[in-house]
């Protein structure tokens, strides 16, 4: 509280940004986790901004109606605020700008944040997400797989779960072999393995070969994962870096597998551009959504300028040409960047997402993300700025992975449970830290922080909500929400995610929107569907069997009459 | 018949077509005068049959003995024909040519084409002048309707009956006429049922270099205003476009003249820019080899969503000062023919909900493009993959329905039809088998007694099996005026036409079945349960015990 200068401010106006003409008075109350604005009206509206979801505060030139002050979000969200006095704005600015910056782990709102749950709730909620029992659904362990004692207590790798999936014929002496042999530890480990054909998805840091450099272990981890995938002759490995980048990083004595080494493998370089090349580049899109009334070739510049539908459209061709290589050639892939906790848990989730339905499920999206990302330590923390850091560390990896998922929905209308609002929602939840499950960068820290006890689990707050989430097209006996996705990825299949980056036009964008006019009807055809079962319940037959007519109505389909639209997909 | 000359090959046999998304066909190729056919004499495989009016441009090529016809369709559609022989090739391709060219419009295919349906309610007496001249005068006496134009001769693009003011007689409508480009005087567009205002449109006054002037214009476009109230001008041309056509005789209303009036120039671009626009955006789609960067760059260049940007903020413009000003407004550009239909007709669409069902929006169609004079004949001689001299054609029509479509996005629920609708609307106003798109004017179609000897795009779509795929599900009368978003990102490239042949659309095909799916069985169920709360009631009141729960 020490932070807070001036808890409140009165006859402070909001600026509504869809009309600056338009705005709000009311008062601002800064409490130690957010900025709150109540409204002077009969109807009292609240707006609430969790400080750390506040990117920036600026103060742009006094006006003479007020001091103004503009808070930037980092879901983009941008508030404006005029405040009367000057001494008033410079006190909240300084306020936010340090509430909005914490330190310490301590700091962040998760750690306050008290749903009033018990202990027993507390826990059972962090057990939510079952990762073994991810694995057992997969098939895995099996003959060919097990699980490795190897990393108990992180001793190998301090980057990744403690629990790992490894070859049968992987001996612990290889495991810490071609540990050693891989930047940070981060040695092959099995991802995803698809049951259809055994073939799997097995992810890693980059080898640190230099110019000429082997290891025995390495060598034979990777043919034990060939092997492990009884039909296949060879193996891909995939470089989700561009080459030269992965061709630089050999004078550091990293580098890329070598091919005369590794015996049956298949190198293949994607191109996603690093950490640094992204942040730029959303930037750029950021301030594309932000510029006031924009010509349609300003827009389309800025679009193309930022460079960012390029890197979407990246991430997507690494997903789908893993993804390819394992339904449809059978071939198993290890992924690799750098330290593979970036491009790589981006592929490996994108070709997961194409392969297995289950992950296109609320739950199974949430699985995904605990596994692909919350375990293999991406580094939230420093890729979302949780704390005061080191500003080059940040960069939009997840946002990518989820607009990847977006631009999905958009070719593939049914075949996800969750909608639009998921991604935005679960995409506000790793920056704002309001939950535990995205803070630190490993499992082994959020151990060490106690976030299990300290904290709360994101996922069945979520879970609760679903109704609020779930894409009223989705149908799990639908064609498209089996098996494979196989997208198309020419350049006009990606389309700038509005909703995303341009929440100024928010307002405008909720007039209509054909999936929640579908989702009222359907929870209109739930409570007729209870009603006719209890007029079923009528006695003496008064009532004629409406159940079975139902069941005709719902089996006789329409043809189509070849009806094409694509509304829903906007 | 001369058809016959133009055919020197009727038929080949082993010719292979290719198709977007379909399997390769092999069969005996058929031309006849108005089509190009192939048939793989197999019942299960789809046969083509293309109007040769559809094919825009062909392209060919030779393989040794063999050669290849690319056929680029005008509903942007690229089939190719692999024809083995040179000369069968080359003699299939120059019919081909001529077939699709020719140039007497007695020689297409409405008139030749004889419907399977029934028609019930005959297209050509759906929509006519004297009706909507009813709805009005029971809103207004403000109007009247005027016959002065009843043999074409004062305004050849007009028809026969036009709604003016009342208190303007046919002698000052005559005076206007020669004021007016092309003799287009000010006639009424739409009435404002909400707060009686008006929408009217004309062709640029004839100013010329000395700035002529018309008391009788004037007063005719005055007699519209309320007392004390200023009326608006939109000029859908550029300031500088507008200064320039006074030396050629053309121009804009003076200050000092309409000092009741305030002039906005907007603006809209002319034909030959837009087709330009379509050729390169149509480009840019069809190659599929590009790169992010590229795809963008050539998006942008092709400046189509500048011109649906800037069409659409014309008519949104119209739009507000007619129901948020409170204020009468005059659209025209040069001709009054392309640009100012978009702006009106697009206008009603924001103002008018019945202009969003589908009879309505035939209305429009009927109203504002077909008897306001829009030339289709000339437009829609050729479509994006035109090339060498062109002849006044431009997507005029398209633009229009690509703004609808857009608003249609941005209000899914709003709209009686959906986009099959749009879709359709563009195919027929190309190539038809229907009567409807023939023809420049109302004065044309009548010389050609279209409505005596062709069907009507109407007579068949309003028939009920066919309209049925035309209904938008989520359709929720709305009585309020629309505002779209013209915002860049508001805006998108129109698929389901641009890119169409491009990619396969069946995903998104099945998402809106699945929509149908489920409002239909919403609706079965309500009907069920209405029944039953029926025969409830109907037992309570006989008096017999129920016990539900």
């Amino acid at each position: 509280m020490e932070n807070i200068r001036t808890p409140k401010v009165e006859h402070v106006r909001l600026i509504d940004r869809t009309n600056p003409r338009r705005c709000s008075v009311g008062t601002l109350y800064l409490s130690s986790t957010h900025s709150i604005f109540v409204e002077n009206t009969e109807a009292r509206r609240e707006t609430w901004v969790l400080h750390s979801l506040v990117s920036s505060v600026e103060r742009p030139p006094v006006s003479p109606s007020g001091n103004p002050l503009v808070i930037r979000c980092k879901n983009f969200q941008v508030f404006q605020l005029l405040i009367p006095q000057e001494k008033d704005c410079l006190d909240v600015q300084a306020s936010l700008s340090r509430l909005s910056r914490p330190e310490r782990y301590g700091e962040l709102s998760c750690f306050s944040f008290n749903p009033n749950l018990n202990k027993e709730a507390r826990d059972e909620a962090w057990s939510f997400i079952d990762l073994r029992g991810d694995y057992v659904r997969m098939g895995i362990p099996s003959n060919l797989w097990y699980i490795t004692a190897a990393n108990s207590e992180y001793r190998v790798c301090d980057t990744y779960p403690s629990d790992l999936y490894v070859p049968k014929s992987a001996t612990p002496s290889v495991i810490v072999g071609s540990a050693k042999f891989r930047s940070r530890g981060r040695f092959p480990v099995l991802s995803y393995y698809h049951r259809d054909n055994s073939a799997s998805i097995c992810r890693s840091s980059q080898p640190l070969s230099g110019f000429s450099a082997r290891s025995t272990e390495d060598e034979q981890m990777i043919q034990a994962i060939m092997k492990s995938n009884p039909a296949s002759e060879f193996m891909y490995v995939v470089d989700t870096r561009p080459k030269l980048n992965a061709m630089a990083n050999r004078a550091a004595g990293k580098g890329y597998e070598n091919e005369d080494h590794y015996t049956n493998i298949k190198l293949q370089f994607i191109g996603i551009e690093n950490i640094h090349v992204m942040r730029n580049s959303q930037q750029k899109i950021i301030d594309v959504g932000q510029v006031r009334s924009p010509s349609m070739g300003d827009f389309l510049w800025g679009l193309e300028n930022s460079g960012w539908l390029k890197h979407i459209k990246a991430v997507m061709d690494a997903g789908v040409f893993i993804a390819r290589a394992v339904a449809e050639e059978g071939i198993s892939v290890l992924v690799h960047c750098s330290d593979g906790w970036d491009r790589t848990a981006q592929a490996c989730s994108v070709a997961s997402i194409l392969l297995d339905p289950y992950y296109r499920t609320l739950k199974g999206f949430m699985v995904l993300i605990e596994k692909d990302w919350v375990a293999f330590g991406h580094k939230f923390s420093h890729r979302y700025g949780h704390l005061d850091s080191d500003p080059k560390e940040i960069s939009p990896v997840m946002d990518q992975f989820l607009e990847c998922v977006w631009q999905l929905m958009e070719q593939f209308p049914c075949a996800f449970e969750f909608n639009e609002r998921f991604l935005l929602q679960l995409h506000t939840y790793v920056y704002s830290c309001q939950y535990g499950n995205f803070l630190a960068n490993s499992q082994k820290e959020r151990r060490d922080l106690r976030i299990q006890e300290r904290t709360h689990s994101v996922w069945p707050h979520l879970w609760k909500d679903q109704a609020e989430y779930s894409n009223p097209l989705y149908r799990a006996d639908h064609s498209q929400t089996q098996g494979v996705l196989r997208p198309v990825t020419t350049p006009y299949c990606f389309k700038f995610w509005k909703a995303m980056y341009n929440r100024l036009d928010q307002a405008s964008a909720a007039r209509q929107s054909p999936a929640d006019c579908l989702s009222a009807v359907r929870e209109e055809t739930q409570q007729l569907e209870e009603e006719l079962s209890t007029h079923q319940e009528v006695p003496r037959g008064t009532v004629h069997s409406p159940t079975r007519q139902e069941n005709s109505f719902s089996q006789g389909e329409e043809d189509g009459g070849g009806a094409k639209e694509d509304d829903q997909s906007q | 018949m001369e058809f016959a000359e133009l055919i020197k090959t009727p038929r080949v046999d082993g010719v292979v077509l290719h198709r977007p998304f379909l399997p390769l066909v092999e069969g005996t190729l058929c031309l006849t005068g108005h089509h190009l056919i192939l048939s793989s004499r197999q019942d299960n495989t789809e046969e083509l049959w293309l109007l040769h009016a559809d094919i825009d441009f062909i392209e060919k090529r030779f393989v040794g003995s063999s050669g290849t016809i690319i056929v680029k369709c005008k509903d942007l559609r690229i089939i190719q024909l692999d024809i083995p022989g040179m000369e069968e090739c080359l003699n299939i391709a120059s019919s081909i040519e001529a077939l699709s060219t020719l140039d007497s419009v007695s020689l297409m295919y409405p008139f030749f084409y004889r419907p399977m349906f029934e028609v019930i309610e005959d297209g050509w007496n759906l929509f006519l002048p004297e009706e909507s001249f009813k709805d009005l005068e029971s809103m207004t006496d403000e109007w009247r309707l005027s016959e002065v134009n009843r043999d074409f001769s004062i305004c050849p693009s007009y028809p026969p009956l036009v709604v003016v003011p009342k208190d303007t007689d046919d002698d000052t409508l005559l005076k206007v006429a020669s004021f007016r480009h092309g003799g287009r005087f000010p006639v009424l567009s739409y009435y404002h049922k909400k707060n009686g205002m008006v929408m009217m449109r004309a062709g640029q006054p004839l100013i010329g270099p000395n700035g002529r002037r018309c008391k009788e214009d004037e007063k005719l476009i005055n007699a519209t205003l309320r007392a004390g109230k200023r009326g608006y001008i939109i000029d859908t041309r550029a300031t500088a476009v507008a200064q320039q056509a006074k030396a050629r005789g053309g121009g804009f209303e003076q200050e000092a003249n309409y000092p009741q009036w305030r002039r906005i120039h907007k603006t809209i671009e002319r034909y030959s820019v837009l087709q330009d626009s379509l050729i390169k955006l149509v480009e840019a789609c069809n190659d599929q080899s590009h790169s992010m960067d590229r795809w963008l760059s050539k998006l942008e260049a092709s400046n189509w969503l500048s011109h649906i940007k800037e069409i659409l903020t014309t008519a949104c413009l119209a739009a507000q000062c007619i129901d948020r000003e409170g204020a009468t407004v005059l659209v025209h550009g040069t001709e009054g023919t392309d640009s100012t239909l978009q702006v009106t007709s697009l206008a009603q669409i924001l103002l008018d909900p019945s202009c969003r069902t589908i009879r309505g929006f035939q209305a429009l169609v009927e109203r504002e493009w077909l008897q306001a004079g829009h030339p289709f004949q000339h437009r829609c001689a050729q479509s994006a993959y035109s090339s060498g001299k062109l002849h006044g054609e431009a997507p005029i029509f398209l633009l229009f329905l690509d703004c609808t479509w857009q608003i249609l996005r941005q209000f899914p629920c709003s709209f009686e039809f959906n986009e099959n609708f749009l879709v359709l609307l563009f195919e027929h106003a190309y190539a038809t088998q229907f009567g409807t798109f023939l023809g420049n004017s109302a004065a044309e179609r009548a010389t050609l007694k279209l409505p005596q000897k062709t069907v009507s795009l109407w007579s068949w779509v309003n028939r009920p099996q066919e309209m049925e795929g035309f209904v938008n599900p989520l359709y929720e009368p709305n009585s309020l005026v629309i505002w779209p978003s013209v915002a860049p990102q508001s805006l998108q490239l129109w698929e389901g036409v641009f890119l169409r042949w491009n990619r396969s659309s069946k995903c998104l095909d099945e998402a809106y079945e699945e929509m149908v799916h489920i409002i239909e069985y919403n609706k079965e169920l309500q009907k069920k349960v209405n029944s039953l709360r029926r025969q409830l009631a109907q037992l309570e009141t006989e008096g017999s015990p129920l016990h539900t729960p």
